[in-house]
Formats: C-alpha cells, sequence, structure tokens
C-alpha cells in the first residue's frame, strides 16, 4: 500500500512539476500566478520526498515484491545499508536526484524573497521544467517502485563493496552539488529571457554555486576515500570515467565561483559566467549520463542500460542544446561588463579561469577519447592516469604557481611589484621547504620536490592573504586584533580553500612520490619491512559479521622494536552475493598511514602455508583528504558571510550597482 | 606600437585573447602528446598479433579465459591462456584477482608483453557487469562471430580458490 501511494506520489510530483512550470512561466509578470507556481514547486518537493520515504520503508521492511528492493536488498543486510540501498541503485538514486532538483525548486520559493518578481518566477519555470524532464524519465523510464510477478523469498543484495559508511553518504551528497548547479543554470537561463543581468544577479549566483560546489567536494572527497581503503588498491584516484564525470562540474563550479565574484563586485564578465552557470549542469548531466549509459567502461558504474543512456542523452541534448542556443542568441544583447587593468583581480580571475577551463577541455577530451576514437576507425582503446597526469597537472600547475598572487591585487587597478613584495616571505619559504625536501627525503626526487614547494607556496600564500589583511608585524597589537575580528568571513572563507588546496597537493605530491609497498605471502611469525616499518603477521582466525563471514589476521606493526599498532585486516565473504572482498587495516601515524590488506592464501615458497598480504605506507595521504575537506569548509564559511545572505542580497545589490 | 587597438575595449579583448592563446596552447599541445604516447588500446590475442604490438607497449588484452589452462608458478603467480576464436596468449600474472574470475569467462587484462612473447599482466579485471562479460570482449567476439547472446553464462569453470569459508 504505502509502495502505491509512494508510486502516485512521484505521478504527482511530475504533475506539480508541470503546473509550476506553466504557472511560473506565466507568471513574470502576473503576481497571482508567481505564486500559485511557487506552490506547486514546494508541493512537487513534498511529493518527491513522499515517494523517498516510501522507497525508503520497502527498502527498510525488506518488501521484496518491489524490483528495485529484490534486486538490491537482502533481510540480513545492517539497517544502515538497508536504507542507503535506497539510493544504491540506478532507480532509487534517479529518485534522489529528483528530491534534490524539487527541493532547490522549492528552496529558490522560500529563499528567493528578494530577488526581483519576475526573475525568480521565470528561475521557478526551468527549474520546473528540468523537473519535468528528470521525473518524467524516472516515471517511465526507470520505476522504482515497479512490482514484480513472482515475488523472491531473498533479494540479491547490494554488492557488498557499496555497504560502507562513506559511500552510504557520498550519493547524497554527491547530488546536492550535482543538481545545486540546476539553481544556477535556471537563474542564468531566466536572466538570458529576461534580457538583464546585473549585480543583484551575480549576488544570487554566488551563494548556490558555493554551496553546490561545496557539497560537490565534500561528495568527491568521500568518494575517493572510500576508492582508497575499500577497493583495497591503495590508490584514492584512478582517473576513470565516472571519477571524472564528477570531476569535471567540479572544475566549472570552481570556476564559476571565481568569475561570478568579478560580475558581481565590479559588473565585469556578465557573458562569461553565464557561459560557466549554463556549462556547470550541463557537465553534471553529462556525468548521470556518463555513468548510467555504459558507454565508457568504469570500475564503479551503475547497471548499465543503453536505452536509458539515450533517454538520459537527449534530456542533455535539449536541455544544454536550447540553453546555450538562447546564449548565442541574447548574450550579445547584453551590456558589457566594467573595465581594468591587466594588471588586476579581475585579470588574476580571468586567468583562473582559463586555466580552470583548459583543464576542465583536457579532461573532457581523455574521458570521451575512447568514444571519438570507436566512432572513427573502430579501434579500441583506453585513457588512463598517464595522459592525465602529463596533460592536467601542468596546466593546474600553472594556475596554481600564479593562484597566491590574485588575492593580493586590488579590483581595476592592481600593482604587481606591491603583491610580490608581500608575498616574497612565503616564497621563499616555499622554495626553501621544496629544497629542504629534495636534500632529506630520500630517495631524492626533483619533480616531487618542486610540486611540494607549489604545495607550501598555497598554503603560505593563503596565510600571507590573512598576516597582509590584519597587518600582522606592522601595526599595534590592538588595530591586529581589531582587523582580525572585522575580517569578512568571505576572506577567512577563500583563504581556507587556497589553504586546503595547497594541503592537497602537498599530500598529493607525497604520497605519489614516495609511498612504499609489498606484496608478499607471510606465513604465521614471518616478518617483512616497510620502509621504516616491520610488519609481523602473528595470527588469523574466522569472524562471523552480520551478512559476512571473514577472514581476519592480526598483523603487529613495529618501529625501531617498538610496537605502533596492531592492523586487522578481513577478507570477507558475503553468502548472498558470492562475492569476496578485502577489508583494508589502517593505522594511522599522524599524517602518514600503513595500509594492510589481507589477500588470498596461498603458499610461502619455503611450502607452509601462509597469506598473501599487501601493505603500503602511504606518507601524508591524510591531507589528501583534509585538504578537500578544509576547501569544502572555506566554501562553508564563505557562505555564512553576512553579504551572502539572501536577505540582504538585493538591498546590497542596489547599495553598490 | 601600431598593432596595439586604440579602444579600450579591444584591447581589453586582445589582452585576454594574448592570456588565453599560451594556456591554450600548452593544453591542446599537451593533448594531442599525450593522445599519441599515452593511450592504451585494446586487443584479443589475434588482433595483437596482427597489430605485432611491440614487447613493453602497455595494451589491454580481451578475450575469453581458456578452460583447463589455469595453473601456478612455483612463485606463486597465476598462468592462464587469453583465447578467441582465432588465437590465443599466454598471461602470466602476479597480483589477485576477484573471486569472479573463471575459466571459460570474459576478462581484460592490462599489463605489456615480454621478450618472450608471454603477456604479463599488471590488473586483471573480471567483473565488468551483471552479465559477466566485458563490453570490449564481447564486442570484438561479436565481430569474430562467436558470441553466446547477451546474459549466457559459460556453465563450466569451477569457483577461484581461495574463498574466505573458514579455516
Amino acid at each position: 500500500m504505502i509502495v502505491e501511494l509512494g508510486s502516485l506520489c512521484l505521478v504527482l510530483a511530475l504533475g506539480l512539476s508541470v503546473a509550476q512550470m506553466l504557472l511560473s512561466g506565466a507568471g513574470a509578470h502576473r503576481p497571482l500566478l508567481a505564486g500559485a507556481g511557487e506552490g506547486a514547486a514546494t508541493g512537487a518537493f513534498l511529493a518527491t520526498g513522499l515517494t523517498f520515504a516510501a522507497l525508503i520503508y520497502a527498502f527498510v521492511t525488506s518488501d521484496f515484491s518491489v524490483a528495485n528492493v529484490a534486486a538490491n536488498s537482502h533481510s540480513e543486510k545492517p539497517l544502515l545499508y538497508r536504507v542507503a540501498g535506497a539510493w544504491g541503485s540506478h532507480e532509487g538514486s534517479m529518485v534522489l536526484w529528483c528530491l534534490s532538483l524539487t527541493g532547490f525548486g522549492a528552496a529558490v520559493g522560500w529563499f528567493g524573497r528578494d530577488l526581483p518578481s519576475d526573475l525568480r518566477a521565470r528561475t521557478l519555470a526551468v527549474q520546473g521544467a528540468l523537473g519535468v524532464l528528470f521525473l518524467a524519465y524516472t516515471v517511465f523510464a526507470s520505476n522504482p517502485m515497479a512490482r514484480l510477478a513472482d515475488i523472491p523469498l531473498e533479494g540479491r543484495s547490494l554488492n557488498p563493496l557499496l555497504q560502507d559508511p562513506a559511500l552510504a553518504l557520498h550519493p547524497p551528497l554527491l547530488y546536492f552539488g550535482y543538481v545545486g548547479f540546476s539553481v544556477v543554470f535556471s537563474l542564468a537561463v531566466a536572466a538570458l529571457i529576461g534580457g538583464r543581468i546585473d549585480a543583484a544577479w551575480a549576488r544570487w549566483v554566488r551563494p548556490w554555486t558555493l554551496a553546490a560546489w561545496s557539497f560537490l567536494t565534500v561528495g568527491i572527497t568521500l568518494g575517493s576515500f572510500w576508492a582508497y581503503y575499500e577497493l583495497g588498491w591503495g590508490g584514492w584516484w584512478f582517473w576513470d570515467p565516472v571519477e571524472n564525470a564528477s570531476f569535471m562540474p567540479w572544475l566549472i563550479g570552481a570556476a564559476l565561483l571565481h568569475s561570478a565574484v568579478v560580475t558581481e563586485k565590479r559588473g565585469a564578465l556578465p557573458g562569461w559566467t553565464l557561459f560557466l552557470a549554463l556549462a556547470a549542469f550541463s557537465f553534471s548531466m553529462l556525468g548521470a549520463f556518463l555513468v548510467r549509459s555504459g558507454v565508457l567502461t568504469s570500475v564503479h558504474a551503475f547497471a548499465v542500460d543503453p536505452t536509458r543512456g539515450m533517454l538520459l542523452l537527449g534530456i542533455l541534448g535539449v536541455t544544454a542544446g536550447s540553453a546555450f542556443a538562447l546564449f548565442a542568441w541574447r548574450a550579445p544583447s547584453l551590456a558589457p561588463g566594467g573595465l581594468f587593468a591587466p594588471v588586476s583581480r579581475e585579470s588574476a580571475i580571468v586567468l583562473n579561469n582559463i586555466v580552470l577551463t583548459a583543464a576542465t577541455l583536457t579532461v573532457l577530451l581523455g574521458t570521451l577519447y575512447p568514444l571519438i576514437r570507436e566512432a572513427v576507425d573502430g579501434n579500441t582503446v583506453s585513457v588512463g592516469p598517464p595522459f592525465f597526469n602529463l596533460t592536467f597537472t601542468p596546466v593546474m600547475l600553472l594556475g596554481m604557481a600564479v593562484l597566491p598572487f590574485g588575492p593580493m591585487l586590488a579590483w581595476k587597478r592592481g600593482d604587481a611589484l606591491g603583491a610580490a613584495q608581500r608575498l616574497w616571505v612565503a616564497a621563499v619559504l616555499a622554495v626553501g621547504a621544496g629544497l629542504l625536501a629534495l636534500a632529506l627525503v630520500s630517495p631524492t626526487k626533483a619533480l616531487a620536490s618542486a610540486g611540494l614547494a607549489v604545495g607550501f607556496w598555497l598554503a603560505f600564500g593563503a596565510a600571507a592573504e590573512i598576516v597582509e589583511r590584519i597587518r600582522l608585524f606592522r601595526a599595534p597589537l590592538a588595530e591586529v586584533g581589531r582587523r582580525l575580528i572585522g575580517l569578512p568571513r568571505g576572506a577567512w572563507g577563500s583563504s581556507l580553500a587556497h589553504c586546503g588546496l595547497g594541503l592537497f597537493v602537498l599530500g598529493a605530491c607525497f604520497e605519489t612520490s614516495w609511498k612504499v609497498e609489498f606484496a608478499e605471502v607471510m606465513a604465521p611469525n614471518a616478518s617483512v619491512r616497510l620502509g621504516q616499518y616491520e610488519l609481523t603477521f602473528k595470527s588469523a582466525s574466522v569472524v562471523d559479521g552480520p551478512n559476512f563471514l571473514a577472514e581476519e589476521a592480526v598483523i603487529q606493526v613495529s618501529r625501531d622494536g617498538r610496537s605502533v599498532c596492531e592492523a586487522r585486516p578481513q577478507r570477507r565473504f558475503y553468502p548472498a552475493g558470492g562475492q569476496t572482498t578485502q577489508e583494508v587495516a589502517i593505522c594511522v601515524r599522524g599524517l602518514d598511514q600503513v595500509y594492510v590488506t589481507l589477500g588470498e592464501r596461498r603458499a610461502t615458497p619455503a611450502g607452509q602455508p601462509g597469506w598473501l598480504v599487501r601493505a603500503y605506507f602511504n606518507p601524508w595521504v591524510q591531507l589528501i583528504f583534509l585538504g578537500p575537506l578544509l576547501m569544502a569548509l572555506g566554501g562553508g564559511i564563505s557562505l555564512s558571510d553576512r553579504r551572502m545572505r539572501f536577505g540582504v542580497a538585493r538591498k546590497a545589490g542596489l547599495a553598490t550597482a | 606600437m601600431s598593432f596595439w587597438p586604440k579602444s579600450r575595449t579591444a584591447r581589453r579583448r586582445l589582452t585576454i585573447l594574448l592570456a588565453i592563446a599560451p594556456v591554450l596552447a600548452l593544453a591542446v599541445g599537451l593533448t594531442l602528446f599525450g593522445l599519441r604516447n599515452n593511450i592504451s588500446f585494446f586487443y584479443t590475442p589475434a588482433q595483437a598479433e596482427e597489430a605485432q604490438v611491440a614487447a613493453g607497449r602497455a595494451f589491454q588484452l580481451g578475450g575469453l579465459v581458456e578452460v583447463g589452462s589455469l595453473s601456478r608458478l612455483p612463485d606463486g603467480a597465476m598462468q592462464f591462456r587469453v583465447a578467441d576464436r582465432k588465437s590465443a596468449m599466454t598471461v602470466v600474472y602476479s597480483g589477485e584477482v576477484t573471486s569472479l574470475f573463471r575459466e571459460g569467462q570474459g576478462v581484460v587484462a592490462e599489463g605489456a608483453l615480454r621478450s618472450d612473447g608471454v603477456f604479463v599482466a599488471k590488473r586483471v579485471l573480471a567483473k565488468h557487469d551483471e552479465k559477466y562479460m566485458p563490453r570490449e570482449v564481447a564486442k570484438a567476439l561479436k565481430e569474430q562471430g562467436e558470441w553466446r547472446g547477451d546474459g549466457a553464462r559459460p556453465g563450466y569453470g569451477a569457483p577461484q580458490a581461495g574463498k574466505a569459508t573458514g579455516t
């Protein structure tokens, strides 16, 4: 009964989205209709929410008469994973996508009181149109509530690799990010229809972009962390098509974040900001298509279905195509932006945008190249990490080299010499740290040491910005304190985010270049050296889990003869799917990690029974995950800035316009 | 400077263009270079022979794991033959395969040829989707005419040893 109710609510949400699109579309100059459109938006959100709740209910109660539940759940699964199973499948994740889409639409209605009424109505109409497309797709092509004629006694269970806390949270955060860009997309289309783009519009674009980008950052980080400790390969980024699909909207979102500041503060680059606003959500939809259609082979993709892929491609073509056509038609008539000198904050942000866009293009080309090649000459090729290391990394390094100058330059006309004077301490420290790494860390690696210097340059540059803003070492302490308290949160946010990027670069360079690994068959009481650590295989036993059986090894990790920690890696067998997984054991040592996995049983060279043990010493690996979290935190702090609150957006916009 | 335009807008356009050009040139140049040298081709054994891949050049080898060909080398590495309809190639792999790796099943191995013509795999992917058939393998075999239809699972081949079912 509840399942049927959920099914009904999904159709209801589709109907309400149609109403939202039509009412808001007609309501640009008729407040009554616009109000009804907002009501429909809230209604669509509530109806989708009920559908989602019904789906979770079906999963929690293990109602295997629902095809989706039977295919992805199992009655013995722990509660968290039964709930998470609701968005672990293709159908369920589409409901989550629609829930975020309608939720963001409703939020525009709730928080948009200060938007010009015609812009708000048009934004809601476009958001409604997006809702119609995706809800129709969900209702007609991937119904999550479809019933089975033959009810199985037991479900086929969720892939055990996906039964993990990080991955339970990863899709919701990722989708809030992906779909958060839909608001920016709708705002851009609405501005193009209205033919007006001003500071108030840019003020509106910024918080939504920040929110979506921060969610996306956390979502991608969680996904990467999951791949790191659950796949058991010791890597954290594989340049897999699915990973790239989430990374491209992130890069464009980061570019948009910066260009929106220019449009808001200086009224410059309006067309470019509009373009990025359209591109961000288009890349989100491209990601949805790539992940679900199976056109690209990936290590972690959904169950693939070419028909669905074609439909999603159709949605992408219609929305992105019409939006960019509208852009080509209307953008030339927009008022040109303000002027700025070649050396200025605006120019620095333009450079940032050029770099991020070029980097996105290299990722896009690398991701789609197998498709292009197959269409052109029929050869099946794969583009792996070497390509991206060669193309993406140098382009980004170029951007990072000039990044710290940006915040030091004034708007309109900056002082390059002055910025250099304020940054020389950071530069000297960064180069010194790089040289120190070159001298002290063995084996000696010049390129990686240079990478470390770039990471330190970003981190110290971000600190230098704060130091400069509060006039530390230059003004009396009382004034420093006053400035510290008065510092806007936006400044803290951008400094934190830039510092987080620096920490990420440090972690990525150090981990990639100086990790130590071994794979060896170990019999009980055997010892193997791993860098400065010694791993001793103590014992192995059988553990009975809630829905799995596991072999667990106890491996003593010691350094200089002293025990550091006890690693307990597991090798799990899930009878429900007949699948074996490895549960990694991680010993955290400051910023470093010792990472141990337990493999299959094998005889040692001496003929004793043993286990294949794989271990990695990953130096500074924690920074790879902490850095992006710091970036997201910076985004959140910027978002809480008084100047960015929705209520003051319009008033302040009028004051500066 | 005569080429420097007089109008401010045109001057700004030119500056932006001058900023974009080198970055774009860098990106395009690197991409073209990268696509020439850093992609790996997918071959079935017959295609690999036809293409005469040089030893040490990385590529992906796909096909069916020949039934009865799986054996263990003294150092614990596994050796098996990957076959298509016309040819077969010996593969050695010292890592671990997932429990879904079976004889008679489709497989994709990433690695390179040794000078003696044996394919040394760095990674073996056995499961791609629930049909247990990697997409590229399915496509290549379809072209050769050997295809049992979607969803046909080989009925032979015992599951891999080493499942954690107890000590």
